[in-house]
């Protein structure tokens, strides 16, 4: 309980500090946000119009007034309001988030399905054939940049097999299942790289566990190999994989931006990039906080499941 | 069978890596140079991979791009691994306060999604390769400074190391004469890995229009106009697709081969 305890204190403090240091890489950056605002067509703005916009967005105040109210603000998951299309940022993560997360999902699902299995058995006829092969694909498949694999999806996939649509959208309660045609390329350019990682952690992690002493005695005590493959070995083989899994969260965030754009998917990447274009810094570290949020959060879990699997880590 | 690995490592670095950073030495066409009349024009003699939409010679794009890349990423990342080694040394050999700091914000860091850190920064400085470097060298920091502050925990409790500090030796020479060379060769083999993931980065972000500035050549910038023109000319996006994933695989193989060479305990586990 302790170490629970401790551990979701640590979380706190780390999502605090992640806070901080984006309010003040805002802060210490050079350029004045306002008139990167007002002055992007290269003319001076009107310094009426530049006083105005600092006191509406409270930038006149010192610096720590400034910066207790952003923390009492993001307490109360208030992020700002968008200066360019003047809505609450939050509003439209809310709305936009959940596509995005359905997106890592399924393809962080996808990835497991494919990788667990795989680096098992490759790990279990190390050498073998399958091994070889499997061993070569990933090597290959963790290279090539996830707006490749994406890219070139539709250009096979949708643009001469005619297989399936090229991109966009529908809600899912609007058409199920064309819902689920839309979300099957990209989710499947999410999960080649990340299957890849999941396959050669696996197997890494069953060439480990196998020499093992319980194995042997599992073996010498007669127990059957399905059972030893499955209770003694996969069991200790995964928790590595948790693990790693996790740590490429962050990755798979990213990673879900650029397939986003390449599948004109109406996730959090579009909102980011229409940001960045028009120097909508209220929206861009927007993003980046409850980006980094998740991601600190998905670790905790991680953890606590890790904890679950392996009750030794609760030191 | 690790030969013939090494050999082939070494033709793709001769194929690949030699010509993009000779690039400017090299008797390409000028991979900015429009010619109308020779849009989506096929393989020729000039231009042996064809024109692209505005004519320009696919092939010294392509090279200038990879150019272009490896500038980047080299930069990037030689700024990230002497700040992060620094950083990691400062940790593992100071303990206490110090330690503490650095290992927490490092540990933040890495809280943070590399893209979208580099894309706050575009939002503020503008895309560029002048902005890319100082960003991408800012996201590889963590890793090598975890790299050389794990390489120095284990290594500061060596007797050379106290035989240093028995001989008189200040903490500074301690840190850069006696520590620094023996934790090397991890933090090579993490420098060609941030190599290669700044390329990753690189172009995503000039996919995304918000890294290298059109009409410069980039891989990434390549292939996220080639999407517009996919039914007229396919071939134009899948160059430099080849391209991209070559020149990463390649840095992958530097990066196999660098382990393979100076981390003789990694040898077995692979």
């Amino acid at each position: 309980m302790v170490w629970l305890i401790r551990r979701i204190a640590l979380s706190i403090l780390m999502l605090w500090l992640v806070v901080t240091v984006i309010f003040l890489s805002l802060y210490i950056m050079p350029g004045d946000p306002v008139m990167l605002l007002l002055g992007a067509d290269g003319f001076a703005p009107d310094p009426a119009a530049v006083a105005a916009l600092r006191a509406e967005l409270g930038l006149d105040q010192p610096i720590y007034v400034q910066y207790l109210r952003k923390l009492w603000s993001l307490l109360h998951f208030d992020l700002g309001i968008s200066i360019v299309g003047d809505t609450p940022v939050i509003q439209d993560i809310a709305r936009r988030l959940p596509r995005t997360l359905e997106l890592v999902g399924v393809g962080a699902l996808l990835s497991l399905i494919i990788g667990i299995p795989a680096g098992v058995r490759a790990g279990l006829k190390r050498g073998g054939g399958f091994d070889r092969i499997a061993s070569a694909v990933t090597g290959f498949a963790q290279a090539v940049p996830v707006f490749v694999i994406g890219t070139i999806l539709v250009l096979v996939l949708a643009q001469n097999l005619r297989l399936v649509p090229a991109g966009g959208y529908v809600d899912f309660a609007v058409d199920p299942a064309r819902h689920i045609l839309l979300l099957l390329m990209p989710s499947t350019a999410i999960a080649v790289g990340l299957s890849a990682i999941v396959f050669r952690i696996t197997r890494a992690s069953v060439l480990d566990v196998m020499p093992q002493d319980y194995v042997r005695t599992a073996r010498a005590k007669g127990v059957p190999t399905a059972r030893i493959n499955s209770h003694h070995i996969l069991r200790n083989a995964l928790m590595p994989v948790v693990t790693v899994f996790a740590l490429h969260v962050g990755t798979l965030l990213s990673g879900t931006v650029l397939v986003e754009f390449v599948f004109n998917w109406p996730g959090l990447s579009g909102m980011l990039i229409s940001g960045v274009i028009s120097r909508d810094y209220t929206v861009v570290t927007g993003v980046l906080t409850v980006t980094s949020a998740i991601f600190i959060l998905i670790n905790l879990l991680v953890d606590i499941v890790y904890s679950v699997l392996d009750p030794r880590v609760r030191r | 069978m690790k030969l013939k690995k090494y050999a082939l490592t070494l033709l793709a670095v001769v194929c690949i890596i030699l010509p993009a950073t000779i690039a400017p030495l090299l008797p390409l066409t000028d991979p900015l140079a429009m010619d109308l009349a020779k849009r989506f024009a096929l393989a020729s003699f000039d231009a042996p991979l064809g024109n692209d939409e505005y004519g320009r010679s696919v092939i010294s794009r392509l090279i200038w791009g990879m150019h272009i890349s490896l500038i980047v990423a080299v930069f990037s990342s030689t700024i990230g691994c002497v700040v992060g080694t620094a950083l990691g040394i400062l940790a593992a050999y100071l303990r206490g306060l110090v330690e503490t700091a650095i290992m927490r914000f490092m540990d933040m860091l890495v809280c943070l999604p590399a893209l979208l850190v580099a894309m706050v920064y575009v939002t503020l400085y503008g895309p560029g390769a002048g902005s890319l470097i100082p960003i991408l060298a800012v996201v590889s920091l963590p890793a090598f400074t975890r790299v050389a502050y794990s390489a120095v925990l284990t290594v500061r409790s060596q007797e050379y190391v106290e035989a240093s500090h028995a001989m008189g030796a200040s903490r500074l020479r301690t840190m850069v004469r006696t520590i620094l060379p023996n934790i090397s060769s991890a933090v090579l083999v993490q420098l060609s890995l941030a190599t290669a993931s700044a390329v990753v980065l690189e172009s995503g972000l000039s996919f995304l229009g918000l890294g290298i500035v059109p009409p410069d050549a980039s891989l990434g910038t390549m292939i996220g106009s080639a999407r517009s023109t996919l039914v007229q000319a396919p071939q134009l996006l899948l160059w430099p697709c080849v391209a991209l994933t070559l020149l990463i695989l390649t840095l992958n193989a530097v990066c196999d081969l660098l382990r393979d060479l100076l981390d003789p305990r990694h040898v077995g586990s692979s």
